[in-house]
């Protein structure tokens, strides 16, 4: 296997508390040797010149959706994972909301079997909560788990009935596999479109209160307290949540949440015009809702950014708002954009959003990534903070367009991507295509 | 072209709206509100005579793409057209079958197609005839969408008072019952607003939409205590589908509680008109025997609902002559 020595580059890795220009040697698929001055054993090192960039960790996503199997049109896994890749992200957790659900071993060997075949890249596969994803039974976990599932989530659906999320929560606990909760009491939240409030009244759009989120919550980290199991808040987006979830861990409540760059960086202002493409569960909320998730990046409080990817159809998208689907893409902008409008904003460092996306999501769900130690896997990603990244839907890697970025120009471009020590990416290009070119 | 029409046509270089569409009231400053009525007094006339008819828009296609179920509207807009002897198709389509596949755009792709000049919507997702007017090159009159907008409900409204008032400026209109979902409610209040009326809504809270103020509206839920101070009360159709919902309790003490009724109107002022957009659900919103007193203007405002949208369709087509 090829070496790799990574030089000059500046080097963040928050899992190691490392800040500065190093060196970074890849030897065997692993991280060999990180530090200044580094020399390789092997004359066959290939040197990168890395000065002027950042190597971090190979970014890990907790909430994506690949819709594969099932709606293949608008992801695949292989695509999935490219747009991964071209993201920054070496790992992506995928959610189980796939036809059929990932709620047996069978469909979770599956996306296994699949992701091993693009070749690089990591799929970690969550686990429904229950059959089916409805609400109903239990799915069986223990199965899951040693198939390879590495949390468990209805999402996109809340579980409404109490005492199966107190039974999940409970019975989980032999893994110490986290639940992730779609935090939507649906009776609130039934036919809304946007959130409710000024804009929600002007545009004639059911809304959904904040209550509808806080109130489940609130309910799971009840559950959460009661049982000792661990719970996991997705697509975190009020105010009052980001309360109740700072409150519960100044008590000692074993609770974990993640916020999305559109609900850090969009507002339900941006619902004028009704385009579909801002359309998204939990919906944009209020200006002071965006202020509140900002600081709670500051206080600490938020343990991870993800995107919650969700690729639709592009016919699909352009309906009546109304019929439209929830859901906006997200692996190929979200770096650039929390570096831009966050970091950008001085919010956070750079390090804080890497650890955000990289170590503590890798941490949430329990695998080994998110870092660049020695004898880690060599997932690494060099970035260069001062590239502008135009975001054009029509060079998306996705298979799908829905995003509200359209045009935009952001900060931060990934110029390379190594996943277990390989090359994925090289100079803005993914190897294969620089292979099939020399062949050409 | 006929006399009355005589002063527009020498000016006819600026008697343009801004915009291609008329999705919202929002689009139209004042001045061009004031242009739509003016117009429309000249267009009541022709409804009067014999012949009801004028070869203003003559070769002009004007497609009506009704989603929703809707008499009153779909064929006021017809009449209108036909009045200006524009040729009118009508498409008809359930929502339901839309929502199997065909979608907002590949609907306008078809409009396109038959050259139309103008399209009218209805159609019962909000929004819809924003999108509409942003996949296709033609023209597009709101007629409805959702709980949005219902513009030239707002105009004919506003013509409606202006004819009874003299004015619109300074009087003072309560609009009674489902604001959450009304598009007459969000049009008229954005309409009245413009004009310089002061607008309450008023009902109970679950009918009241979220920051419903913001608008600089005055929020009620009490109609005895308003009553007396309004000259227009604006009545809304409960829509009896929403009884599901639990937005209230039922319909009995809606009527009981914001129903207009004889005993009730004894406290409004004398010149107090009542106004509804139809259908009226007799009993529930108005009692029988107020729909059909001098102070309803619910016929006036079908009859002036057919010169009002006249007067928009002359001039979203730019009032051409053809001849």
């Amino acid at each position: 296997m090829s070496s790799y020595l990574i030089s000059g580059g500046h080097v963040i890795d928050p899992h190691n508390n490392t800040n500065d220009i190093m060196d970074v040697l890849v030897e065997d698929g692993k991280i060999a040797s990180v530090g200044i001055g580094i020399t390789s054993d092997k004359s066959s090192a290939e040197v990168i010149d890395a000065s002027g960039k950042v190597i971090i960790p190979g970014l890990v996503d907790m909430h994506v959706h690949l819709r594969d199997p099932g709606r293949e049109d608008e992801e695949t896994i292989e695509s999935g994972l490219r747009a991964a890749a071209r993201g920054g992200f070496t790992s992506v957790a995928c959610m189980p909301n796939t036809e059929p659900v990932i709620d047996c071993a069978s469909v979770v060997e599956y996306v296994k079997r699949k992701a091993a075949d693009v070749g690089f890249g990591n799929v970690f596969p969550i686990g429904a909560i229950t059959h089916g994803l409805k609400g109903e039974t239990l799915s069986e976990m223990g199965e899951l788990v040693k198939a390879g599932v590495v949390a468990f989530s209805d999402d996109g659906r809340c579980v409404m009935n109490s005492q199966l999320m107190r039974r999940a929560l409970e019975y989980s606990k032999m893994w110490e596999k986290p639940v992730i909760s779609h935090a939507e009491d649906s009776s609130l939240a039934k036919g809304g479109q946007i959130n409710e409030g000024y804009y929600s009244t002007i545009l004639g759009l059911k809304g959904i209160p904040a209550a509808a989120e806080e109130i489940i919550v609130a309910r799971d980290i009840i559950l959460a307290e009661l049982t000792g199991g661990k719970v996991h808040i997705a697509h975190l987006s009020t105010a009052g949540s980001l309360e109740l979830v700072r409150q519960a861990k100044e008590r000692g409540i074993d609770v974990t949440c993640e916020v999305t760059p559109h609900h850090l960086i969009l507002t339900e202002a941006d619902l004028i015009g009704y385009n579909t493409n801002f359309k998204v569960n939990p919906p944009l909320r209020s200006s002071k809702d965006v202020e509140s998730l900002r600081q709670g990046l500051k206080d600490g409080v938020i343990d991870a950014i993800a995107s919650d990817h969700a690729p639709h159809a592009r016919h699909e998208k352009e309906m009546e708002f109304d019929y439209a689907p929830f859901g906006l893409i997200g692996l190929e902008t979200t770096l650039a954009l929390i570096i831009t409008d966050i970091v950008g904003s001085g919010v956070i460092s750079l390090s804080k959003a890497i650890e955000l996306m990289s170590v503590n999501p890798a941490k949430i769900l329990g695998v080994p990534k998110g870092s660049i130690g020695v004898g880690d896997t060599a997932d690494l990603v060099i970035l260069d903070t001062n590239a502008v990244l135009e975001v054009d839907p029509a060079k998306f890697e996705s298979k799908s367009i829905n995003t509200p970025y359209a045009g935009r120009k952001l900060k931060g471009v990934v110029t390379d991507v190594f996943s277990a020590g390989r090359p994925v990416i090289r100079d803005g290009r993914f190897v294969s295509e620089i292979v099939s070119l020399t062949n050409q | 072209m006929g006399t009355a029409l005589g002063y527009w046509e020498q000016e006819k270089s600026s008697l343009k709206l801004k915009n291609k569409d008329l999705v919202s009231i929002n689009q139209l400053s004042k001045e061009e509100i004031t242009l739509i009525l003016d117009m429309a007094e000249s267009f009541k006339s022709i409804s009067k005579r014999p012949i009801k008819k004028v070869p203003t828009l003559r070769g002009r296609t004007i497609v009506t793409l009704f989603f929703e179920p809707s008499t009153r509207t779909r064929t006021s807009f017809e009449l209108a057209a036909k009045r200006l002897s524009a040729d009118t198709v009508s498409i008809s389509k359930s929502a339901s079958s839309v929502v199997k596949g065909e979608s907002i755009k590949d609907t306008a792709q078809t409009i396109e197609a038959m050259a139309a000049d103008l399209v009218v919507i209805r159609h019962p997702a909000s929004g819809s005839a924003e999108l509409l007017a942003r996949y296709i090159k033609c023209g597009v009159i709101n007629g409805g969408d959702g709980s949005h907008e219902h513009p030239t409900q707002a105009l004919l409204d506003l013509f409606t008072i202006r004819e009874k008032f003299g004015k619109i400026e300074g009087l003072k209109v309560a609009i009674v019952g489902d604001i959450a979902h009304s598009r007459v409610a969000r049009s008229n209040i954005f309409a009245l607003k413009k004009m310089g009326a002061d607008v309450v809504v008023v009902g109970p809270p679950t009918l009241i939409p979220r920051d419903i103020d913001r608008l600089g509206v005055d929020v009620s839920y009490n109609l005895d205590a308003v009553l007396p101070e309004v000259d227009i009360l604006y009545l809304l159709r409960i829509q009896l589908e929403r009884q599901g919902e639990s937005l209230f309790p039922s319909l009995r003490e809606y009527a009981s509680l914001f129903g207009l009724n004889r005993k009730r109107l004894e406290a409004a002022k004398s010149s107090l008109v009542v106004m509804h957009p139809g259908p009226m659900n007799r009993g529930v919103e108005i009692s029988a025997e107020i729909a059909d007193m001098p102070q309803a203007l619910i016929t006036t405002q079908v009859t002036n609902g057919v010169a009002v949208r006249m007067a928009v369709l002359y001039l979203l087509l730019g009032g051409v002559e053809v001849e």
